[in-house]
């Protein structure tokens, strides 16, 4: 049942483009906070809440922009290396983070967002400031193609990262790396009894969220080619939390579902209302209250699983 | 040096006294109701498009102009009583004892909302009324022009913090709080109406949210993405105080103000990352605030 399911969506997913071209750029960038909310999941799992995560995505974006400035134009090395980017920056930031529990993780990483929101806006001769930084077309494995082209590589590139990554961050999640998060969240105490490095998880952890909303900072930055500070204020990292609860944080394919589901409502929206923000923070309170599981949760209940 | 410092420094006061308001708001609400209130910075920016339009309003109908003083206050009375009771007991009320993700979320979801609200209600233009700090004129001390209203909010600053601690200490009704503060159950065991307190911490942090919004408006008038700004700016200052703690919420608003002055003097690029990095060091090396206290450790 649910295999099928996954796979009724993945065909949707591929076909949607076709059907109707303007969802194309809509539903690449709901990958791209896919994954950057799926790294606020990995987190939420742990009892930890970032509002500060979008930095990461802004880490990866601006380091492919200054590659991209650097010469380098190669989709495939300019994702690794923007991902990169933000996974050493998750692993040095986390390194100090892990100390931090409850409300203290959620401030500091606010803090350190804000410094390089600040930064980033304010050091015009480095980053451009407010304007931000263009990318032109990369290559594509080599090929030079042109941006509606490569637009639609970059799709179904980040459709096969969606299904890649996923399944190797669900084997993680199903690891016992991945029970000893949840288990920091349930009882840390008794976790250091056992005998379990508690902060070493939560490090781990931590770095991979990082990775993971670096993968969504350089799909990001590479389906809209321009590149703002406001890629890491404090209220982008906001919207992330709320794709990963939206969406449900039960498993991997929530936060995706998540966001698939706000940008489309969001792009249909906008043409009927101004009053977006105020629906989706009703909508936020409505599921958190009544439906704490998520979309996500709504889906597995009604197949017939344990949510 | 110190010619071009002491005017900065007043600026830098200035507008530290108005941040204040919205951290003593901010923090007064956490240690009462022990949520961190996400939405507290829209409530500054409500307040100060309340005060603009009001003030526009005195303005046109040719009422005196020292009205607009008084008007600066209701305006903060006014989405107090707006907002407070409102908020509190139909929103803020159910996440009481939840995990700190869920309060955080909640009232993100709140900030959504009063943003959306103001922008239909206000518009997305900004506006400017100035007539209070007109009215006020400037000092001249040593041939350094002071604006008399700069000097104004420094003083009410200092007012609203004695102020707060006589309220807390010497009347019944911040006895009450206190009590609520130090142990909700066992205040509410021996007969306080701990429901009836919450509504008046909330609103009380409100208003002063509010307040600075009004206060801020004969200078800097109100605008649209007011409220996100001044959110992680009061979150800074009550956080690098201490959550809950008054005095330390004054203490940081002056310390950043005063790392902002000299952010300008010395390197004006860094302006608007002195108070972040001020956070940053302070929050690593205390994570509970220069005046907080560490809990122990619940197993």
């Amino acid at each position: 049942m649910r295999a099928a399911l996954f796979l009724i969506a993945l065909v949707v997913l591929a076909l949607a483009p076709v059907a109707a071209p303007w969802l194309q750029f809509v539903l690449t960038l709901a990958i791209a906070k896919g994954f950057a909310a799926l790294g606020v999941a990995v987190l939420l799992r742990g009892g930890l809440i970032s509002i500060g995560h979008a930095m990461f995505y802004a880490v990866s974006a601006y380091a492919i922009a200054f590659l991209a400035r650097a010469g380098v134009n190669e989709f495939v090395l300019l994702l690794l290396l923007g991902t990169l980017a933000s996974t050493v920056a998750g692993l040095v930031v986390g390194a100090f983070m892990v100390r931090y529990r409850a409300i203290f993780f959620a401030m500091l990483n606010l803090a350190m967002s804000m410094v390089l929101y600040a930064l980033i806006s304010k050091l015009y001769g480095i980053t451009g400031g407010t304007d931000g930084m263009r990318l032109a077309v990369p290559s594509f494995f080599g090929v030079t193609l042109d941006k509606a082209r490569f637009d639609t590589a970059l799709y179904y590139a980040g459709i096969v990262l969606m299904v890649g990554v996923g399944y190797g961050v669900q084997r993680y999640l199903a690891s016992p790396l991945g029970h000893a998060l949840s288990a920091v969240h349930t009882n840390e105490l008794r976790l250091e009894y056992l005998g379990v490095p508690v902060r070493i998880v939560l490090l781990i952890a931590y770095t991979i969220s990082a990775a993971l909303a670096g993968i969504g900072g350089a799909i990001a930055a590479m389906a809209i080619g321009h590149i703002l500070p406001e890629f890491a204020f404090w209220t982008a990292s906001g919207h992330l939390v709320l794709v990963a609860v939206l969406g449900g944080i039960g498993g991997v394919a929530g936060p995706f579902i998540g966001s698939l589901f706000l940008e489309v409502l969001h792009t249909v929206a906008v043409g009927v209302t101004d009053a977006w923000n105020l629906i989706i923070g009703v909508a936020l309170i409505g599921v958190i209250f009544f439906l704490p599981s998520g979309l996500y949760g709504l889906i597995r209940r009604r197949s017939g699983e344990p949510a | 040096m110190l010619d071009t410092l002491i005017p900065l420094a007043v600026d830098g006061l200035a507008s530290a006294a108005l941040i204040f308001f919205v951290a003593v708001g901010l923090t007064l609400v956490f240690s009462v109701l022990r949520v961190l209130n996400v939405a507290h910075g829209s409530f500054y920016s409500i307040g100060a498009y309340v005060a603009a339009s009001i003030g526009l309003w005195i303005a046109g109908a040719g009422l005196n102009p020292w009205l607009s003083f008084p008007a600066l206050i209701l305006s903060a009375a006014i989405v107090a009583a707006l907002f407070g009771p409102l908020v509190e007991s139909c929103l803020m009320r159910w996440t009481y004892g939840k995990s700190e993700a869920i309060q955080i979320l909640v009232t993100f979801g709140l900030f959504l909302i009063l943003e959306d609200l103001q922008r239909i209600v206000f518009g997305v233009s900004s506006l400017a009324e100035d007539t209070p700090m007109q009215l006020l004129g400037s000092t001249r001390i040593g041939g350094v022009v002071y604006l008399n209203y700069q000097l104004l909010l420094i003083a009410l600053a200092a007012l609203v913090v004695i102020g707060l601690r006589v309220l807390l200490t010497k009347t019944r009704t911040g006895r009450l709080v206190t009590a609520v503060v130090a142990d909700r159950e066992m205040a509410q065991s021996i007969g306080i109406n701990t429901n009836r307190v919450f509504i008046l911490s909330f609103s009380l942090g409100v208003f002063l949210a509010a307040l600075g919004g009004a206060l801020a408006t004969p200078t800097a008038g109100a605008a649209p993405g007011l409220g996100a700004e001044t959110m992680v700016l009061a979150f800074a200052v009550a956080a690098i105080g201490g959550l809950g703690q008054i005095e330390g919420a004054a203490l940081a608003a002056i310390i950043v103000g005063l790392a902002r002055v000299l952010a300008i003097y010395f390197a004006p690029e860094l302006d608007a990352v002195a108070p972040y990095i001020v956070m940053l060091v302070v929050l690593l090396i205390r994570p509970y605030g220069l005046f907080g206290q560490a809990a122990t450790r619940r197993i």
